[in-house]
Protein backbone atom coordinates (compact mmCIF):
# COMPACT_ATOMS: atom_id res chain seq x y z
CA UNK A 1 0.00 0.00 0.00
CA UNK A 2 0.87 3.67 -0.19
CA UNK A 3 3.77 4.08 2.31
CA UNK A 4 2.85 7.54 3.14
CA UNK A 5 -0.61 6.11 4.26
CA UNK A 6 0.42 3.02 6.07
CA UNK A 7 -0.08 2.60 9.37
CA UNK A 8 2.95 0.25 10.00
CA UNK A 9 4.93 3.17 8.69
CA UNK A 10 7.52 0.94 6.98
CA UNK A 11 10.94 2.56 6.49
CA UNK A 12 12.19 4.20 2.76
CA UNK A 13 13.08 1.04 0.89
CA UNK A 14 16.01 0.70 -1.97
CA UNK A 15 14.06 0.10 -5.45
CA UNK A 16 15.38 -2.89 -7.42
CA UNK A 17 14.31 -3.66 -10.90
CA UNK A 18 13.74 -7.37 -12.27
CA UNK A 19 13.84 -8.82 -15.48
CA UNK A 20 10.55 -10.62 -15.55
CA UNK A 21 9.83 -12.08 -19.47
CA UNK A 22 11.67 -9.61 -21.16
CA UNK A 23 10.32 -6.13 -19.59
CA UNK A 24 11.63 -4.18 -16.41
CA UNK A 25 9.31 -4.87 -13.38
CA UNK A 26 10.56 -2.74 -10.20
CA UNK A 27 10.36 -3.66 -6.70
CA UNK A 28 11.42 -3.42 -3.38
CA UNK A 29 14.26 -4.88 -2.05
CA UNK A 30 13.58 -7.57 0.37
CA UNK A 31 10.19 -8.05 -1.59
CA UNK A 32 9.67 -11.72 -2.22
CA UNK A 33 9.42 -12.85 -6.05
CA UNK A 34 5.88 -12.97 -5.57
CA UNK A 35 5.01 -10.14 -3.74
CA UNK A 36 7.08 -7.79 -6.85
CA UNK A 37 4.48 -9.53 -9.47
CA UNK A 38 1.51 -9.13 -7.03
CA UNK A 39 2.42 -5.50 -6.79
CA UNK A 40 3.04 -5.10 -10.55
CA UNK A 41 -0.88 -6.27 -11.19
CA UNK A 42 -0.05 -9.59 -11.70
CA UNK A 43 -2.22 -12.12 -9.90
CA UNK A 44 -1.22 -15.34 -12.22
CA UNK A 45 1.93 -16.26 -13.94
CA UNK A 46 1.90 -20.09 -14.07
CA UNK A 47 -0.37 -22.26 -16.21
CA UNK A 48 -1.33 -26.10 -15.22
CA UNK A 49 -1.18 -28.94 -17.39
CA UNK A 50 -4.82 -28.03 -18.74
CA UNK A 51 -3.97 -25.07 -19.66
CA UNK A 52 -5.43 -22.99 -16.07
CA UNK A 53 -3.36 -19.90 -14.95
CA UNK A 54 -2.31 -20.03 -11.35
CA UNK A 55 -0.12 -17.62 -9.29
CA UNK A 56 -0.01 -17.89 -5.26
CA UNK A 57 -2.09 -19.75 -3.13
CA UNK A 58 -0.73 -20.81 0.07
CA UNK A 59 2.15 -18.00 0.56
CA UNK A 60 4.04 -19.86 2.75
CA UNK A 61 5.86 -22.25 0.19
CA UNK A 62 3.67 -25.67 0.67
CA UNK A 63 1.65 -25.16 -2.30
CA UNK A 64 4.37 -25.17 -5.49
CA UNK A 65 1.36 -22.99 -7.30
CA UNK A 66 3.57 -20.33 -7.64
CA UNK A 67 6.80 -21.58 -9.47
CA UNK A 68 8.73 -19.76 -11.57
CA UNK A 69 12.45 -19.58 -13.10
CA UNK A 70 14.95 -17.30 -11.52
CA UNK A 71 18.04 -16.69 -13.27
CA UNK A 72 17.78 -19.74 -15.57
CA UNK A 73 17.09 -22.16 -13.11
CA UNK A 74 13.56 -23.54 -13.18
CA UNK A 75 11.07 -24.47 -9.92
CA UNK A 76 11.54 -21.65 -8.08
CA UNK A 77 8.73 -20.82 -5.56
CA UNK A 78 7.91 -17.28 -5.88
CA UNK A 79 6.38 -16.59 -2.46
CA UNK A 80 9.63 -17.95 -1.11
CA UNK A 81 12.38 -16.52 -2.87
CA UNK A 82 13.39 -13.06 -2.57
CA UNK A 83 13.83 -10.69 -5.30
CA UNK A 84 17.41 -9.76 -5.94
CA UNK A 85 18.78 -6.65 -7.76
CA UNK A 86 18.79 -7.73 -11.70
CA UNK A 87 17.48 -10.99 -11.12
CA UNK A 88 15.49 -12.24 -14.29
CA UNK A 89 12.39 -14.13 -13.92
CA UNK A 90 10.93 -16.12 -16.39
CA UNK A 91 7.50 -17.38 -15.81
CA UNK A 92 6.79 -19.17 -19.20
CA UNK A 93 7.50 -23.02 -18.79
CA UNK A 94 10.47 -24.15 -20.18
CA UNK A 95 10.26 -27.29 -22.33
CA UNK B 1 31.56 -34.14 6.37
CA UNK B 2 32.04 -33.31 9.69
CA UNK B 3 28.87 -32.63 11.52
CA UNK B 4 28.58 -29.58 13.88
CA UNK B 5 27.60 -30.47 17.74
CA UNK B 6 25.51 -28.33 19.24
CA UNK B 7 24.25 -29.05 23.07
CA UNK B 8 20.44 -28.43 21.81
CA UNK B 9 19.82 -27.37 17.81
CA UNK B 10 16.07 -26.12 17.50
CA UNK B 11 14.30 -26.31 14.17
CA UNK B 12 11.82 -23.35 13.05
CA UNK B 13 12.37 -20.19 14.76
CA UNK B 14 8.67 -19.40 15.38
CA UNK B 15 7.23 -18.63 18.59
CA UNK B 16 7.70 -21.94 19.96
CA UNK B 17 11.35 -22.31 18.69
CA UNK B 18 12.71 -18.76 19.67
CA UNK B 19 11.47 -19.93 23.42
CA UNK B 20 12.80 -22.98 23.11
CA UNK B 21 16.40 -22.02 22.12
CA UNK B 22 15.76 -18.83 24.58
CA UNK B 23 15.04 -20.85 27.49
CA UNK B 24 18.11 -23.49 26.39
CA UNK B 25 20.80 -20.64 26.21
CA UNK B 26 19.60 -19.16 29.86
CA UNK B 27 20.06 -22.77 30.68
CA UNK B 28 23.74 -22.29 29.61
CA UNK B 29 23.19 -24.91 26.47
CA UNK B 30 25.09 -24.24 23.72
CA UNK B 31 22.14 -23.51 20.70
CA UNK B 32 22.03 -23.19 17.41
CA UNK B 33 18.45 -21.76 16.28
CA UNK B 34 17.44 -22.52 12.36
CA UNK B 35 14.99 -21.57 10.29
CA UNK B 36 14.14 -21.73 6.20
CA UNK B 37 12.99 -18.38 6.20
CA UNK B 38 14.93 -15.01 5.34
CA UNK B 39 13.70 -13.71 9.33
CA UNK B 40 12.54 -15.31 12.84
CA UNK B 41 9.62 -15.10 13.28
CA UNK B 42 7.53 -17.59 12.00
CA UNK B 43 3.90 -17.49 10.99
CA UNK B 44 2.67 -15.10 14.06
CA UNK B 45 5.50 -12.53 13.93
CA UNK B 46 5.95 -12.70 10.28
CA UNK B 47 7.24 -8.54 9.36
CA UNK B 48 8.65 -6.54 6.90
CA UNK B 49 12.92 -7.42 6.07
CA UNK B 50 15.26 -5.97 7.96
CA UNK B 51 15.95 -3.40 4.36
CA UNK B 52 12.69 -2.15 5.47
CA UNK B 53 12.31 -2.08 8.60
CA UNK B 54 8.48 -0.29 9.92
CA UNK B 55 8.59 2.05 12.89
CA UNK B 56 4.89 0.47 13.73
CA UNK B 57 4.84 -2.90 13.23
CA UNK B 58 2.90 -3.65 16.37
CA UNK B 59 0.42 -2.15 14.78
CA UNK B 60 -0.34 -5.75 12.98
CA UNK B 61 0.76 -7.62 16.33
CA UNK B 62 0.22 -8.99 19.20
CA UNK B 63 2.67 -9.84 21.96
CA UNK B 64 5.33 -7.79 19.39
CA UNK B 65 7.17 -7.22 23.22
CA UNK B 66 7.83 -10.70 23.63
CA UNK B 67 9.37 -10.88 20.35
CA UNK B 68 11.46 -8.34 20.59
CA UNK B 69 13.10 -9.73 23.69
CA UNK B 70 13.37 -12.91 21.58
CA UNK B 71 14.85 -11.75 18.37
CA UNK B 72 17.72 -10.65 20.15
CA UNK B 73 19.25 -14.39 20.10
CA UNK B 74 21.13 -15.62 17.01
CA UNK B 75 19.38 -17.12 14.32
CA UNK B 76 20.72 -18.86 11.72
CA UNK B 77 17.95 -18.19 8.74
CA UNK B 78 17.56 -19.20 5.18
CA UNK B 79 18.73 -22.32 6.27
CA UNK B 80 16.32 -25.54 4.98
CA UNK B 81 16.60 -28.88 6.89
CA UNK B 82 15.98 -31.33 4.46
CA UNK B 83 17.04 -34.72 5.32
CA UNK B 84 17.10 -36.40 8.78
CA UNK B 85 19.33 -39.29 8.97
CA UNK B 86 18.07 -41.68 11.72
CA UNK B 87 20.76 -43.08 14.49
CA UNK B 88 18.87 -45.66 17.08
CA UNK B 89 19.71 -44.38 19.92
CA UNK B 90 19.89 -40.72 20.14
CA UNK B 91 18.58 -37.66 17.84
CA UNK B 92 19.10 -38.03 13.95
CA UNK B 93 22.14 -36.11 12.06
CA UNK B 94 19.99 -33.45 10.41
CA UNK B 95 21.42 -32.24 6.77
CA UNK B 96 20.76 -28.37 6.08
CA UNK B 97 21.13 -25.80 3.48
CA UNK B 98 22.08 -22.37 3.38
CA UNK B 99 21.31 -19.83 0.79
CA UNK B 100 18.66 -18.13 -0.91
CA UNK B 101 15.45 -20.28 -1.03
CA UNK B 102 15.56 -23.40 -3.78
CA UNK B 103 18.77 -21.82 -5.08
CA UNK B 104 20.87 -24.03 -6.86
CA UNK B 105 24.36 -23.43 -4.94
CA UNK B 106 23.87 -22.96 -1.30
CA UNK B 107 26.10 -23.95 1.40
CA UNK B 108 25.58 -27.36 3.07
CA UNK B 109 26.04 -28.20 6.56
CA UNK B 110 24.82 -30.98 9.27
CA UNK B 111 24.61 -30.75 12.72
CA UNK B 112 24.58 -33.84 15.03
CA UNK B 113 23.06 -32.23 18.26
CA UNK B 114 23.04 -33.71 21.63
CA UNK B 115 19.05 -33.10 21.82
CA UNK B 116 16.79 -31.73 19.16
CA UNK B 117 13.75 -29.57 19.37
CA UNK B 118 11.43 -29.27 16.20
CA UNK B 119 9.54 -26.42 16.18
CA UNK B 120 7.94 -26.61 12.25
CA UNK B 121 5.07 -24.93 13.33
CA UNK B 122 1.69 -25.57 10.86
CA UNK B 123 0.49 -25.02 7.64
CA UNK B 124 -3.38 -23.94 6.59
CA UNK B 125 -6.18 -26.83 6.00
CA UNK B 126 -7.92 -25.17 2.88
CA UNK B 127 -11.53 -27.13 1.91
CA UNK B 128 -11.84 -27.14 -1.58
CA UNK B 129 -15.23 -25.38 -3.78
CA UNK B 130 -15.92 -25.02 -6.81
CA UNK B 131 -13.53 -22.01 -8.50
CA UNK B 132 -10.70 -22.20 -5.16
CA UNK B 133 -7.96 -22.88 -8.19
CA UNK B 134 -8.67 -19.45 -9.79
CA UNK B 135 -6.15 -16.93 -9.36
CA UNK B 136 -7.55 -14.74 -6.77
CA UNK B 137 -8.42 -17.32 -3.83
CA UNK B 138 -6.11 -17.33 -1.73
CA UNK B 139 -5.23 -19.04 1.75
CA UNK B 140 -6.06 -16.40 4.60
CA UNK B 141 -2.08 -17.34 5.73
CA UNK B 142 -1.17 -16.03 2.08
CA UNK B 143 -2.85 -13.23 2.87
CA UNK B 144 -1.52 -12.58 5.87
CA UNK B 145 2.03 -13.06 5.22
CA UNK B 146 1.45 -10.93 2.04
CA UNK B 147 0.26 -8.04 3.85
CA UNK B 148 2.47 -8.38 7.09
CA UNK B 149 6.21 -8.92 4.93
CA UNK B 150 5.29 -6.70 1.91
CA UNK B 151 2.67 -5.03 2.83
CA UNK B 152 0.65 -6.44 0.10
CA UNK B 153 -3.32 -6.57 -0.04
CA UNK B 154 -4.15 -9.75 -2.43
CA UNK B 155 -7.14 -7.76 -3.84
CA UNK B 156 -9.65 -4.53 -3.03
CA UNK B 157 -13.04 -6.15 -2.25
CA UNK B 158 -12.12 -9.11 -0.61
CA UNK B 159 -14.39 -11.76 1.15
CA UNK B 160 -12.81 -13.40 3.98
CA UNK B 161 -13.71 -16.82 4.94
CA UNK B 162 -13.93 -20.34 6.81
CA UNK B 163 -13.75 -21.52 10.10
CA UNK B 164 -11.75 -20.55 13.05
CA UNK B 165 -10.70 -17.65 15.33
CA UNK B 166 -7.79 -17.04 12.63
CA UNK B 167 -10.24 -14.98 10.10
CA UNK B 168 -10.28 -11.92 12.20
CA UNK B 169 -6.98 -11.12 11.93
CA UNK B 170 -6.90 -11.73 8.72
CA UNK B 171 -9.14 -9.20 8.03
CA UNK B 172 -7.42 -6.80 10.78
CA UNK B 173 -4.50 -6.99 8.30
CA UNK B 174 -6.10 -6.87 5.02
CA UNK B 175 -7.69 -3.55 6.77
CA UNK B 176 -4.81 -1.89 7.58
CA UNK B 177 -3.14 -2.72 3.73
CA UNK B 178 -5.55 -0.86 2.01
CA UNK B 179 -8.17 -3.43 1.57
CA UNK B 180 -12.00 -2.97 1.75
CA UNK B 181 -13.00 -6.62 3.57
CA UNK B 182 -16.69 -6.96 2.46
CA UNK B 183 -17.37 -9.71 5.40
CA UNK B 184 -15.46 -12.16 7.47
CA UNK B 185 -17.87 -15.49 7.08
CA UNK B 186 -18.11 -18.02 9.62
CA UNK B 187 -18.97 -21.77 8.54
CA UNK B 188 -19.51 -22.49 12.41
CA UNK B 189 -23.33 -21.14 13.49
CA UNK B 190 -23.88 -19.02 17.17
CA UNK B 191 -25.26 -21.90 18.92
CA UNK B 192 -21.66 -24.39 18.38
CA UNK B 193 -19.92 -21.16 18.88
CA UNK B 194 -21.42 -20.27 21.78
CA UNK B 195 -21.24 -23.73 23.08
CA UNK B 196 -18.19 -23.93 22.91
CA UNK B 197 -16.55 -20.49 24.44
CA UNK B 198 -19.19 -20.41 26.97
CA UNK B 199 -18.15 -23.74 28.64
CA UNK B 200 -16.34 -23.49 31.72
CA UNK B 201 -15.76 -19.77 32.13
CA UNK B 202 -13.81 -19.97 34.90
CA UNK B 203 -11.15 -22.15 32.18
CA UNK B 204 -11.29 -19.24 30.00
CA UNK B 205 -10.26 -16.37 32.74
CA UNK B 206 -6.38 -18.22 33.15
CA UNK B 207 -5.91 -17.23 29.37
CA UNK B 208 -7.91 -14.48 29.61
CA UNK B 209 -5.56 -12.76 27.66
CA UNK B 210 -6.09 -14.77 24.38
CA UNK B 211 -9.79 -14.13 24.79
CA UNK B 212 -9.22 -10.53 25.24
CA UNK B 213 -7.24 -10.58 21.61
CA UNK B 214 -10.02 -12.07 20.26
CA UNK B 215 -12.80 -9.41 21.56
CA UNK B 216 -10.42 -6.75 19.96
CA UNK B 217 -10.68 -7.94 16.63
CA UNK B 218 -14.27 -8.46 16.71
CA UNK B 219 -14.83 -4.69 17.77
CA UNK B 220 -11.96 -3.99 15.20
CA UNK B 221 -14.55 -5.46 12.72
CA UNK B 222 -17.12 -3.33 14.39
CA UNK B 223 -15.25 -0.01 14.14
CA UNK B 224 -14.79 -0.69 10.44
CA UNK B 225 -18.44 -1.98 9.67
CA UNK B 226 -17.13 -5.50 8.49
CA UNK B 227 -19.95 -8.19 8.90
CA UNK B 228 -19.29 -11.12 10.62
CA UNK B 229 -21.55 -13.72 9.91
CA UNK B 230 -21.89 -17.33 11.13
CA UNK B 231 -23.24 -20.03 9.95
CA UNK B 232 -21.87 -19.10 6.48
CA UNK B 233 -19.80 -20.08 3.65
CA UNK B 234 -18.47 -19.16 0.01
CA UNK B 235 -19.54 -22.63 -1.78
CA UNK B 236 -18.30 -21.07 -4.91
CA UNK B 237 -15.82 -18.67 -7.09
CA UNK B 238 -16.49 -17.11 -10.60
CA UNK B 239 -14.39 -15.68 -12.80
CA UNK B 240 -12.54 -17.25 -16.69
CA UNK B 241 -9.34 -15.89 -15.26
CA UNK B 242 -9.49 -14.87 -12.35
CA UNK B 243 -11.99 -14.32 -9.47
CA UNK B 244 -14.61 -11.56 -10.06
CA UNK B 245 -17.19 -13.02 -8.01
CA UNK B 246 -18.13 -15.47 -5.21
CA UNK B 247 -21.55 -16.96 -4.27
CA UNK B 248 -21.96 -16.98 -0.38
CA UNK B 249 -24.87 -19.75 1.36
CA UNK B 250 -26.14 -20.36 4.47
CA UNK B 251 -24.37 -23.37 6.44
CA UNK B 252 -26.71 -25.74 8.47
CA UNK B 253 -24.92 -26.82 11.59
CA UNK B 254 -22.97 -29.97 10.13
CA UNK B 255 -21.82 -27.20 7.28
CA UNK B 256 -24.34 -28.57 4.57
CA UNK B 257 -25.17 -25.71 2.12
CA UNK B 258 -28.47 -24.49 2.51
CA UNK B 259 -30.57 -24.95 -0.75
CA UNK B 260 -31.85 -21.46 -2.22
CA UNK B 261 -29.51 -19.65 0.33
CA UNK B 262 -27.06 -18.83 -1.96
CA UNK B 263 -26.13 -14.93 -3.21
CA UNK B 264 -23.86 -13.64 -5.55
CA UNK B 265 -21.23 -11.41 -4.48
CA UNK B 266 -18.76 -8.87 -6.71
CA UNK B 267 -15.20 -9.88 -5.23
CA UNK B 268 -11.37 -9.65 -6.80
CA UNK B 269 -10.01 -11.61 -3.94
CA UNK B 270 -11.30 -14.14 -1.42
CA UNK B 271 -9.01 -15.53 1.57
CA UNK B 272 -10.09 -18.67 2.91
CA UNK B 273 -8.86 -20.79 6.03
CA UNK B 274 -10.61 -24.23 7.83
CA UNK B 275 -8.12 -24.80 10.11
CA UNK B 276 -4.17 -26.00 10.89
CA UNK B 277 -2.25 -29.09 9.90
CA UNK B 278 0.86 -29.55 11.94
CA UNK B 279 3.84 -29.65 9.80
CA UNK B 280 5.41 -33.23 10.81
CA UNK B 281 7.02 -34.09 7.30
CA UNK B 282 10.58 -33.64 9.45
CA UNK B 283 9.41 -35.26 12.66
CA UNK B 284 8.19 -38.11 11.01
CA UNK B 285 11.65 -38.96 9.09
CA UNK B 286 13.17 -38.63 12.02
CA UNK B 287 10.92 -41.48 13.51
CA UNK B 288 8.74 -39.58 15.93
CA UNK B 289 5.24 -41.39 16.39
CA UNK B 290 1.99 -38.96 15.77
CA UNK B 291 -0.91 -38.28 17.36
CA UNK B 292 -4.13 -39.43 16.06
CA UNK B 293 -5.05 -36.21 15.59
CA UNK B 294 -2.00 -36.11 12.89
CA UNK B 295 0.80 -34.12 15.36
CA UNK B 296 3.81 -35.19 17.20
CA UNK B 297 2.94 -36.99 20.07
CA UNK B 298 5.30 -35.56 23.12
CA UNK B 299 5.64 -36.13 26.72
CA UNK B 300 4.73 -33.42 29.86
CA UNK B 301 8.16 -32.47 28.67
CA UNK B 302 7.83 -31.84 25.46
CA UNK B 303 9.58 -35.43 24.37
CA UNK B 304 8.77 -37.14 21.64
CA UNK B 305 9.13 -40.63 21.19
CA UNK B 306 12.41 -40.73 19.91
CA UNK B 307 15.11 -40.04 22.62
CA UNK B 308 16.37 -36.79 22.12
CA UNK B 309 14.05 -35.47 20.48
CA UNK B 310 11.76 -32.83 21.12
CA UNK B 311 8.76 -31.16 19.55
CA UNK B 312 7.26 -27.81 20.26
CA UNK B 313 4.10 -25.65 19.22
CA UNK B 314 2.09 -26.66 16.19
CA UNK B 315 4.07 -29.28 15.26
CA UNK B 316 2.59 -31.15 18.65
CA UNK B 317 -1.44 -29.50 17.65
CA UNK B 318 -3.04 -26.44 16.70
CA UNK B 319 -3.03 -24.00 19.53
CA UNK B 320 -1.65 -20.83 18.85
CA UNK B 321 0.98 -18.81 19.56
CA UNK B 322 0.64 -18.57 23.42
CA UNK B 323 0.65 -22.26 23.34
CA UNK B 324 3.49 -22.54 21.01
CA UNK B 325 5.78 -19.78 23.36
CA UNK B 326 4.35 -22.22 26.59
CA UNK B 327 5.66 -25.57 25.07
CA UNK B 328 8.53 -23.90 23.59
CA UNK B 329 9.91 -22.81 27.03
CA UNK B 330 8.91 -26.46 28.57
CA UNK B 331 10.76 -28.49 25.56
CA UNK B 332 13.85 -25.97 25.87
CA UNK B 333 14.61 -26.49 29.25
CA UNK B 334 14.05 -30.12 28.89
CA UNK B 335 16.29 -30.46 26.30
CA UNK B 336 18.86 -28.18 27.78
CA UNK B 337 18.74 -30.39 30.79
CA UNK B 338 19.07 -33.84 28.46
CA UNK B 339 22.15 -32.29 26.91
CA UNK B 340 23.68 -31.59 30.30
CA UNK B 341 21.98 -32.41 33.56
CA UNK B 342 23.74 -29.82 35.48
CA UNK B 343 21.40 -27.32 33.97
CA UNK B 344 18.67 -25.41 35.53
CA UNK B 345 14.64 -27.41 35.61
CA UNK B 346 11.35 -26.51 34.59
CA UNK B 347 9.30 -24.35 37.34
CA UNK B 348 5.69 -25.14 38.30
CA UNK B 349 4.43 -21.91 36.42
CA UNK B 350 5.68 -22.80 33.57
CA UNK B 351 4.31 -25.81 33.45
CA UNK B 352 0.92 -24.75 34.25
CA UNK B 353 1.01 -21.57 31.55
CA UNK B 354 1.30 -25.01 29.02
CA UNK B 355 -1.58 -26.74 30.35
CA UNK B 356 -4.22 -23.75 30.51
CA UNK B 357 -2.86 -23.37 26.87
CA UNK B 358 -3.83 -26.63 25.78
CA UNK B 359 -7.48 -26.19 27.36
CA UNK B 360 -7.96 -23.08 25.46
CA UNK B 361 -6.53 -25.36 22.23
CA UNK B 362 -9.29 -28.03 23.00
CA UNK B 363 -11.59 -24.79 23.20
CA UNK B 364 -11.26 -23.47 19.44
CA UNK B 365 -11.57 -27.41 17.95
CA UNK B 366 -14.81 -27.86 19.76
CA UNK B 367 -15.53 -24.53 18.12
CA UNK B 368 -14.45 -24.64 14.96
CA UNK B 369 -13.29 -28.28 13.93
CA UNK B 370 -14.74 -28.86 9.90
CA UNK B 371 -17.89 -30.77 10.05
CA UNK B 372 -18.70 -33.35 7.22
CA UNK B 373 -21.65 -31.50 5.04
CA UNK B 374 -19.14 -29.55 3.27
CA UNK B 375 -19.03 -32.13 0.58
CA UNK B 376 -22.59 -30.61 -0.33
CA UNK B 377 -21.45 -27.77 -1.85
CA UNK B 378 -18.41 -29.81 -4.00
CA UNK B 379 -19.76 -30.08 -8.18
CA UNK B 380 -18.19 -33.59 -9.94
CA UNK B 381 -15.66 -31.13 -11.73
CA UNK B 382 -14.28 -29.26 -8.52
CA UNK B 383 -10.85 -29.53 -8.35
CA UNK B 384 -9.68 -31.36 -5.32
CA UNK B 385 -5.34 -32.14 -6.06
CA UNK B 386 -4.48 -28.68 -7.41
CA UNK B 387 -1.69 -30.08 -8.58
CA UNK B 388 -2.59 -33.17 -10.17
CA UNK B 389 -5.96 -31.06 -11.62
CA UNK B 390 -8.17 -34.48 -9.59
CA UNK B 391 -11.75 -33.63 -9.76
CA UNK B 392 -14.60 -34.65 -6.92
CA UNK B 393 -16.08 -36.73 -10.05
CA UNK B 394 -12.33 -38.26 -10.76
CA UNK B 395 -12.13 -39.39 -7.01
CA UNK B 396 -15.65 -41.15 -6.76
CA UNK B 397 -15.42 -42.74 -10.57
CA UNK B 398 -11.43 -43.73 -9.40
CA UNK B 399 -13.45 -45.99 -5.99
CA UNK B 400 -15.89 -47.63 -7.71
CA UNK B 401 -13.96 -48.69 -10.82
CA UNK B 402 -11.68 -50.73 -9.26
CA UNK B 403 -13.65 -51.68 -6.35
CA UNK B 404 -10.29 -51.12 -4.35
CA UNK B 405 -10.38 -50.07 -0.29
CA UNK B 406 -6.59 -49.14 0.31
CA UNK B 407 -5.76 -45.19 0.20
CA UNK B 408 -2.27 -46.17 -1.04
CA UNK B 409 -3.47 -48.13 -3.98
CA UNK B 410 -6.75 -45.41 -5.09
CA UNK B 411 -4.02 -42.49 -5.03
CA UNK B 412 -2.03 -43.93 -6.92
CA UNK B 413 -4.67 -44.59 -10.03
CA UNK B 414 -6.03 -41.11 -9.46
CA UNK B 415 -3.14 -39.44 -8.97
CA UNK B 416 -4.51 -37.09 -5.88
CA UNK B 417 -2.15 -36.33 -3.79
CA UNK B 418 1.12 -37.43 -5.52
CA UNK B 419 1.93 -34.01 -7.39
CA UNK B 420 4.40 -31.71 -6.00
CA UNK B 421 3.26 -30.18 -3.03
CA UNK B 422 3.08 -34.27 -2.18
CA UNK B 423 -0.62 -34.03 -0.55
CA UNK B 424 0.26 -31.23 2.37
CA UNK B 425 -2.75 -29.15 0.18
CA UNK B 426 -5.08 -32.10 -0.45
CA UNK B 427 -4.21 -34.65 1.52
CA UNK B 428 -6.74 -35.07 4.47
CA UNK B 429 -9.21 -33.70 2.22
CA UNK B 430 -8.18 -36.62 -0.53
CA UNK B 431 -8.48 -39.60 2.58
CA UNK B 432 -11.94 -38.04 3.93
CA UNK B 433 -13.24 -38.30 0.44
CA UNK B 434 -12.35 -42.01 -0.23
CA UNK B 435 -13.03 -42.55 2.97
CA UNK B 436 -16.78 -42.38 2.30
CA UNK B 437 -16.84 -43.72 -1.71
CA UNK B 438 -14.78 -46.72 -0.42
CA UNK B 439 -17.40 -47.19 2.90
CA UNK B 440 -14.31 -47.21 4.67
CA UNK B 441 -10.56 -47.17 3.85
CA UNK B 442 -8.22 -50.54 4.74
CA UNK B 443 -5.27 -48.27 5.35
CA UNK B 444 -6.65 -45.12 6.51
CA UNK B 445 -3.69 -43.14 8.33
CA UNK B 446 -2.17 -39.86 7.69
CA UNK B 447 -0.82 -39.09 4.49
CA UNK B 448 2.04 -37.33 6.25
CA UNK B 449 5.12 -39.85 5.54
CA UNK B 450 6.88 -38.16 3.11
CA UNK B 451 10.72 -39.09 3.00
CA UNK B 452 12.08 -36.31 2.23
CA UNK B 453 11.66 -33.22 4.55
CA UNK B 454 11.66 -30.35 1.68
CA UNK B 455 12.46 -30.08 -2.37
CA UNK B 456 15.74 -30.08 -2.87
CA UNK B 457 17.56 -30.20 -6.52
CA UNK B 458 19.68 -33.48 -6.85
CA UNK B 459 22.17 -31.35 -8.43
CA UNK B 460 22.75 -29.11 -5.87
CA UNK B 461 23.49 -32.17 -3.86
CA UNK B 462 25.91 -33.64 -6.14
CA UNK B 463 27.62 -30.37 -7.01
CA UNK B 464 27.36 -29.59 -2.88
CA UNK B 465 30.48 -31.93 -1.91
CA UNK B 466 32.92 -29.18 -2.50
CA UNK B 467 30.80 -26.40 -0.75
CA UNK B 468 30.58 -27.39 2.19
CA UNK B 469 31.27 -25.01 5.08
CA UNK B 470 34.09 -25.55 7.45
CA UNK B 471 32.54 -26.91 11.11
C1 LIG C 1 0.44 -18.62 6.87
C2 LIG C 1 0.07 -18.58 8.33
C3 LIG C 1 -0.16 -17.35 8.95
C4 LIG C 1 -0.51 -17.30 10.31
N1 LIG C 1 -0.74 -16.07 10.88
C5 LIG C 1 -1.22 -16.01 12.16
C6 LIG C 1 -1.59 -14.76 12.75
O1 LIG C 1 -1.47 -13.72 12.11
N2 LIG C 1 -2.12 -14.76 13.99
C7 LIG C 1 -2.29 -15.92 14.70
O2 LIG C 1 -2.78 -15.88 15.83
N3 LIG C 1 -1.90 -17.11 14.19
C8 LIG C 1 -1.40 -17.19 12.94
N4 LIG C 1 -1.08 -18.41 12.38
C9 LIG C 1 -1.16 -19.59 13.22
C10 LIG C 1 0.28 -19.94 13.65
O3 LIG C 1 0.57 -21.20 13.11
C11 LIG C 1 0.56 -19.93 15.16
O4 LIG C 1 -0.09 -18.92 15.82
C12 LIG C 1 2.06 -19.81 15.51
O5 LIG C 1 2.80 -19.13 14.54
C13 LIG C 1 2.60 -21.19 15.74
O6 LIG C 1 3.92 -21.08 16.19
P1 LIG C 1 4.99 -22.21 15.94
O7 LIG C 1 6.24 -21.72 16.55
O8 LIG C 1 4.46 -23.52 16.39
O9 LIG C 1 5.14 -22.35 14.34
P2 LIG C 1 5.46 -21.28 13.18
O10 LIG C 1 5.23 -19.91 13.60
O11 LIG C 1 4.74 -21.81 11.99
O12 LIG C 1 7.03 -21.46 12.93
C14 LIG C 1 7.57 -22.61 12.33
C15 LIG C 1 8.85 -22.24 11.63
O13 LIG C 1 9.54 -23.44 11.24
C16 LIG C 1 10.18 -23.22 10.01
N5 LIG C 1 10.38 -24.51 9.34
C17 LIG C 1 9.43 -25.44 9.02
N6 LIG C 1 10.00 -26.49 8.42
C18 LIG C 1 11.33 -26.22 8.33
C19 LIG C 1 12.45 -26.94 7.81
N7 LIG C 1 12.32 -28.14 7.23
N8 LIG C 1 13.67 -26.36 7.88
C20 LIG C 1 13.82 -25.14 8.46
N9 LIG C 1 12.81 -24.43 8.98
C21 LIG C 1 11.57 -24.97 8.92
C22 LIG C 1 9.23 -22.31 9.25
O14 LIG C 1 9.93 -21.55 8.28
C23 LIG C 1 8.63 -21.44 10.36
O15 LIG C 1 9.26 -20.18 10.47
C24 LIG C 1 -0.68 -18.49 11.04
C25 LIG C 1 -0.42 -19.72 10.41
C26 LIG C 1 -0.06 -19.79 9.07
C27 LIG C 1 0.16 -21.12 8.43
Amino acid sequence: MNPRQDPVRPGPASPITVIVDGSAVRGLAGQTVAGVLLAAGRLAWRTTRSGRPRGVFCGIGVCHDCLVTVNGLADVRACQRRAADGDTVSTEDEA
Amino acid sequence: MSAETPDVLVVGAGPAGLAAADAARRAGARVVLLDAAGDAGGQYWRHLPASRPAAAERVLHHGWDRFAALRGQEVLTDAQVWLAERHDDRPPTLHVLVGPADGSDRVRRTFAPTTLVLATGAYERTLPFPGWDLPGVFTAGAAQALAKAERIAVGRRVVVAGAGPFLLPVAASLVRTGAQVLGVLEANGWRRLARAWSARPAELLSTRHKAGELAGYVRDLARHRIPYRTGTAVVAAHGTDRVTSVTVARLDADWAPVMGSERRVPADAVCVSHGFVPRTELAVSAGCRLTRDGGVRTDENGLTSVPGVYAAGEITGIGGADLALAEGVVAGLAAAAAADPAGGGISAGQRRDRTVNQRFAARLEAAHGIRPGWVGWLADDTVICRCEEVTAGDLRAGAAATGSRGLRSLKLSTRAGLGVCQGRVCGRTVEDLLNRHTGGLLDAGRTETRPLAAFVRLGELAAGADKEEPA
